[in-house]
């Protein structure tokens, strides 16, 4: 992170490890199959060099996606101030979005099967902007559930109209 | 909730619902009724025309002819039952719709976050006095209260009841007078809608192949292009009828446009409705009369469907008169005053045209970008309007050291962006901004702008309403 996407007075909070957890299981869970697909192919047409590159290519894939995960997990961050809340992700395209609590119109905590299972929520705000798009997935619930509750706190006592 | 059991048993006064005009499901299923009837005759016509009727057994055209028949009752049924099930009334604060025939709908609007009132007259309501009145409100990807249609003089009585109440006042205020501020004569708007890229080319391209028609053998290529230069004539004309006779002017209650060659559309949009002012100088405008076009984001004409059209605030004037429309609207906003710094050098390796007109800046109140070396777009917003501030940085743009950044508005057709930042100015004007924002949300414009101090009950009780926890 440099100084771009880093205000000086956010403390940031990280999201759970389970979010990296989660999608590195998706992750191999993708990537073997498609190797498992490879390997089948290529004895099937009796051709050892397909399942050997399949098999090559989806390795290194998945080391690279591995590393994406971690990278791109370790990018998110959010920061509640005084008066608004702050979220960053990304390191390729990087963003970082400031929402005033007295511009939130409702929160959202979802959690599917999956990530129910990892023990990651999402929590997403919603302004009148359909473009402010400002998400945190991978909470621990009981995090996401104070955030919420916090959150729509806030946006109470600073409520504005459109 | 608990007021009404210790309350003092006044009977309420009971809600008068109206309906809507006896001849709108005429005028709602006209479409539908010739679209089935240019079917019956398409099917019909080349069997009359070729005498074919005798080989035909009688009773494959009595059949056809009786589902026509059945369909047509049963649609001149439906529209009926579905106009007796449409009724409206106004009570306490609340524009109330209930619809529907099955499925039973009631809504109620609230009068304070009227965004604008918007009355529509098609060619053929114009015919028979109609008019469509459609309450704009935030939210939703169309227009959510429509009333299609009432007599001329029930709209406009209407529309003056519900701006009076959305102002927060009595319902016998009587129709706020106006002053006339722009007029875009037909001349201008013809000569403005013949000066784009593509109607030029459209009629260069014409010219060529009937000069080569005249003075050479007749060449094929015509044909080919027939589809292109009618679907610019169609565009053309389609922009043209829509702005034909643009009027605006400006009343207590907002400002009032009226516009339309064949389907009239008058629209109100009270004070502080305003998101956002572009002012677009297309490049043809900028090269020969120095023209300008003014477009506005209103929270109820979204992107979507043919409000798309609503948010033209001035169709074709002189630049200058444009600026001070806008200042006019955005009141205190100071465009030509406003000093915009441009971007590093190095972001025109990003963008090598338009790099050379991106610009932003702004004052205490509102937040100007601009961009566009050819054709060039202005936008002013107030801070107060601003959602979320929003930076963000791609690949290619973190090499160059640069940063974009967004003001997220409603949505609408204007997105107001800050390109090419450098990194370091580009964090400084997200802080700048959401500072901003929140002191000027502290003085912003009541909802119900004529009385002042109910502004902060009616933002809370409305906000606190969408803001559950998420259950």
């Amino acid at each position: 992170m440099d100084e771009a996407f880093d205000p000086e007075d956010a403390s940031w909070s990280r999201v759970s490890p389970g979010l990296a957890r989660l999608r590195r299981t998706v992750l191999v869970a993708v990537v073997a199959v498609l190797i498992a697909l490879s390997v089948v192919i290529g004895l099937a047409v009796d051709a050892r060099a397909v399942a050997v590159a399949g098999a090559v290519v989806g390795i290194a894939a998945g080391g690279w996606g591995w590393w994406l995960v971690g990278r791109n997990y370790r990018a998110w961050g959010y920061a509640e101030r005084a008066e608004d809340l702050l979220v960053r992700h990304g390191v390729a395209f990087r963003q970082l979005v400031v929402v005033p609590y007295g511009r939130m119109q409702f929160v959202d905590v979802t959690a599917g099967p999956l990530q129910r299972r990892f023990g990651v929520a999402t929590v997403q705000l919603h302004t009148a902007a359909a473009a402010s798009d400002a998400q945190i997935p991978g909470l621990v619930p009981a995090e996401a559930a104070r955030l919420r509750d916090r959150l729509a706190a806030h946006g109470e006592s600073r409520a504005a109209g459109l | 909730m608990t007021q009404s059991v210790d309350a003092p048993s006044t009977p309420e006064p009971p809600v008068v619902l109206h309906r809507l005009h006896p001849l709108s499901p005429l005028l709602r299923g006209w479409k539908a009724f010739t679209a089935l009837a240019a079917y019956g005759i398409a099917d019909a016509a080349p069997r009359i025309l070729s005498g074919d009727l005798e080989g035909r057994r009688p009773a494959s055209v009595l059949i056809a002819g009786g589902f026509f028949g059945v369909a047509l009752l049963g649609a001149a049924a439906y529209g009926v039952l579905s106009w007796r099930f449409t009724r409206y009334a106004i009570h306490a604060g609340d524009l109330r719709i209930d619809t529907g025939v099955l499925f039973r709908q009631s809504r109620r609007v609230r009068l304070d976050r009227v965004q604008a009132v918007d009355v529509v007259r098609p060619l053929l309501a114009r015919a028979l006095g109609l008019a469509e009145l459609r309450l704009e409100v935030a939210g939703g990807s169309k227009t959510e209260a429509p009333l299609a249609y009432l007599s001329e003089e029930d709209a406009h009585r209407l529309r003056a009841e519900l701006l009076a109440r959305a102002a927060g006042l009595g319902e016998s205020t009587p129709e706020a007078p106006e002053r006339l501020m722009y007029v875009v004569p037909d001349g201008r708007l013809l000569a403005a809608n013949l000066l784009q890229i593509p109607v030029v080319l459209a009629l260069l391209l014409g010219a060529v192949f009937a000069a080569a028609a005249v003075f050479a053998e007749p060449v094929g290529a015509p044909f080919v292009l027939i589809p292109a230069v009618g679907s610019v004539a169609l565009t053309f004309g389609r922009q043209f009828a829509a702005n034909q006779g643009f009027t605006l002017a400006e009343s207590p209650d907002g400002l009032r446009i009226r516009r339309g060659l064949l389907e009239t559309r008058a629209q109100t949009v009270p004070p502080g409705r305003i998101q956002a002012v572009r002012l677009i100088e297309p490049v043809l405008w900028r090269l020969t009369t120095g023209w300008a076009r003014l477009e506005v984001e209103v929270a109820g004409y979204t992107a979507a469907g043919d409000n798309a059209a609503s948010a033209v605030l001035l169709p074709v004037a002189a630049r200058a008169d444009c600026v001070a429309l806008m200042e006019r609207v955005l009141p205190g906003a100071n465009v030509a005053g406003t000093a915009l710094t441009g971007v590093p050098r190095r972001a025109r390796w990003l963008d090598p045209v338009a790099g050379r007109g991106l610009a932003a800046g702004g004052d205490e109140r509102y937040f100007v970008t601009r961009r566009g070396a050819l054709r060039r777009e202005t936008d002013v917003m107030p801070h107060e309007r601003v959602q979320s501030v929003r930076a963000h940085q791609g690949p290619l743009q973190r090499l160059l050291r640069l940063a974009s950044v967004t003001l997220d508005t409603t949505p609408g057709p204007i997105t107001v962006s800050a390109e090419h930042r450098d990194a370091g100015e580009a964090l400084q004007l997200v802080e700048r901004q959401a500072r901003l924002a929140r002191t000027a949300r502290a003085r912003a414009v009541a909802e119900q702008w004529m009385r002042a101090s109910d502004r902060a009950d009616a933002a809370v009780d409305g906000t606190s309403a969408g803001l559950g926890d998420g259950q």
